[in-house]
């Protein structure tokens, strides 16, 4: 559309000003404020045919919005939660939750669409100027408030009797005490729980795959396996919270292998267990590499030479992998010596 | 010896003779044939053995060392068994073109399955290890997935993501994606342990218990497994999925804002 077609009023006023000259309106203020530019009006304001389309534009985006919502309503009811359907980048995926987002996602966006067309083509578009004003209040208010505020201070005599001053102070200091007691029914206090696990002399090292007790036997170089202690059972009320400090990761290293003295101690013909609890911050660490020995933690990436007292090789942990003391019982089978020497997982104030 | 001549026109004596002559031919058969078939298998096996062989000091024995005994450029295969050879062969991970890279990929294979099986029954010949799972063993009939599930993540989850999308490990290291893996290459890959991967054998890991995870693996990353979520991203959990929704959720969001404060909607275009 080219300004031809514009009605004279609706385009911007003509700069008068003489050709090959400067002229300055006003000599002592030459940057003074130009005002706004003159309002343009939309190709709605101006043809009521062009309105009559964006209306309808508009209404036809609310009642897609109508019909997707009844979408929504009907694919919930009539789509069954098993159905899957095959989309081409997406692969196969359940078609109830396709139809709901799809149905539910046009709802919003023709609302939102709607609303936004309304207001840039038919809504007043018309520019209003707010003049800005100094933020500070006039000078009389301010000595008014000042001289409440002396008043008050005056009649409330809190300069004057200072045993209701102090004691006031007083009780407001105490107030947000009881909030901070209750803080306390935050759990019970773990007392000496953070120090032990259910190992202990004599108990068997169970693998976790077939609920087995182990056999020295069973387990063979290069492989890993899982133990928690005899007796704990998954349906325990406690398991979850014994099993955090009592995972056990087990491994065979050739004895020779063994840079460690401790370590190859507290080994049985170079089966060596050890936490399987990060010392960083407690995630469960078994990424085992067979052929260098190291333990890699998914968290952080912290990881322990196996062989050589699950030493911390990288990252953030700070202290080695606690090893369990293993030994055979009479019966052939594997079986702890004691409870960890130190606290499973990450470090606390009083680990020491 | 006349009394039986004189019999033996008797109209009974044919079927007297015909039961003779089966009982003997069924004593002949049950001494002589299974030892002549069972020397039929060992021809065999030994012909294959020595195929294996032939194979073998063509394209392995330059790292492997003659006899499988190993060498600075790679480990001993004395032990190692029938399945380690068929996995490390047969996923294409072996022949190896260096021993030097952080490890060693799979590719496309390079020998045929009947030449793996020559390779593997030679291997195996050199010392008693895991043999290659039948499809009975690794195949689904009689699996119980949601047990499978539990064994994956308790074994398997921490480096190979818990549906087997695999995961980096360090210094170049990573455990591999399980997903399109021929169900018996997993099931010699947890006999075997193959390069840093621990092994689990039946002693700590029961047949049972890798049928089960083989199958929960085909559920959760089969070619027919449904998402009901969608796009999986990777399968890596919330923080992919919250990164994604981020960068490409609000990016499309600001996109549009951006769009439509641009278009004026003036009649006279500036």
């Amino acid at each position: 559309m080219s300004s031809q077609d514009i009605p004279e009023e609706n385009l911007p006023a003509e700069q008068d000003h003489a050709h090959g000259a400067v002229s300055v309106a006003d000599e002592a203020n030459p940057f003074a404020d130009p005002g706004l530019p003159p309002h343009e009006h939309r190709i709605q304001d101006i043809d009521e045919r062009a309105a009559k389309r964006s209306e309808r534009v508009v209404a036809m985006l609310f009642t897609v919005s109508m019909l997707a919502t009844v979408g929504f309503i009907a694919s919930y009811v009539t789509i069954s939660p098993d159905t899957s359907v095959y989309i081409f980048p997406i692969g196969h995926i359940s078609a109830l939750n396709f139809a709901l987002g799809l149905t539910l996602g046009a709802a919003l966006f023709c609302i939102g669409a709607g609303a936004v067309h309304w207001a840039r083509t038919l809504m007043s578009d018309v520019e209003v100027a707010a003049e800005r004003h100094p933020i500070a209040a006039p000078a009389e208010v301010r000595a008014q408030v000042h001289a409440d505020f002396k008043e008050g201070a005056k009649e409330s005599a809190l300069g004057r009797r200072k045993l209701i001053r102090n004691t006031m102070l007083g009780a407001l200091t105490l107030v947000p005490l009881s909030g901070v007691v209750l803080l306390r029914d935050l759990g019970p206090l773990p007392g000496t729980s953070l120090r032990h696990t259910l190992w202990a002399k004599g108990k068997l090292l169970v693998n976790m795959n077939t609920n087995q007790p182990l056999r020295p036997e069973d387990v063979q170089v290069g492989s890993l396996t899982f133990a928690k202690p005899e007796g704990l059972e998954e349906a325990d009320e406690d398991f979850q919270n014994e099993i955090a400090k009592a995972a056990l990761m087990i491994i065979r290293l050739q004895p020779g292998n063994i840079k460690d003295k401790r370590e190859l101690d507290w080994s049985h013909e170079g089966i060596v267990a050890f936490s399987k609890i990060c010392t960083h911050v407690g995630c469960p660490i078994s990424l085992y590499e067979q052929q260098t020995h190291h333990v890699l933690c998914p968290c952080h990436q912290s990881t322990f030479d196996l062989s050589d007292g699950a030493r911390v090789i990288f990252g953030p942990a700070g202290h080695a992998l606690p090893q369990l003391r293993i030994g055979v019982n009479d019966e052939g089978y594997l079986q702890a010596l004691g409870d960890f020497e130190e606290p499973v997982g990450p470090a606390f104030w009083e680990r020491g | 010896m006349k009394k039986l001549s004189a019999r033996r026109r008797h109209p009974l004596a044919a079927v007297v003779v015909l039961l003779l002559a089966l009982a003997a031919t069924g004593g002949l058969y049950a001494a002589f044939a299974p030892a002549s078939k069972a020397q039929a298998d060992e021809t065999s096996q030994s012909l294959t053995i020595k195929e294996g062989k032939k194979l073998y000091e063509v394209g392995c024995a330059s790292c492997h060392g003659t006899g499988g005994k190993g060498s600075s450029d790679g480990p001993s295969l004395v032990g190692v068994g029938a399945a380690a050879v068929d996995f490390q062969v047969g996923t294409g991970r072996m022949p190896a073109s260096t021993s030097q890279m952080a490890q060693i990929p799979r590719k496309k294979p390079v020998y045929t399955q009947a030449q793996i099986d020559q390779l593997a029954a030679y291997v195996a010949s050199l010392g008693a290890g895991p043999n290659v799972p039948t499809k009975q063993q690794y195949g689904p009939e009689g699996a119980d997935i949601a047990k499978g599930g539990e064994l994956f993540r308790t074994n398997c989850a921490q480096c190979h993501n818990f549906t087997g999308k695999g995961g980096a490990l360090t210094k170049g290291k990573y455990a591999p994606s399980l997903e399109g893996v021929d169900p018996k290459h997993i099931y010699e890959a947890m006999q075997t342990g193959p390069q840093n991967m621990p092994s689990f054998p039946d002693t700590t890991m029961s047949e049972k218990n890798k049928k089960d995870i083989i199958a929960y693996l085909n559920a959760v990353n089969g070619d027919e497994t449904v998402n009901p979520g969608g796009l999986e991203l990777g399968g890596l959990g919330p923080v992919s999925e919250g990164l994604f929704a981020w960068i490409f959720g609000l990016g499309a969001l600001i996109a549009v804002a951006v769009w439509v404060a641009a278009r004026t909607a003036k009649a006279k275009k500036s």
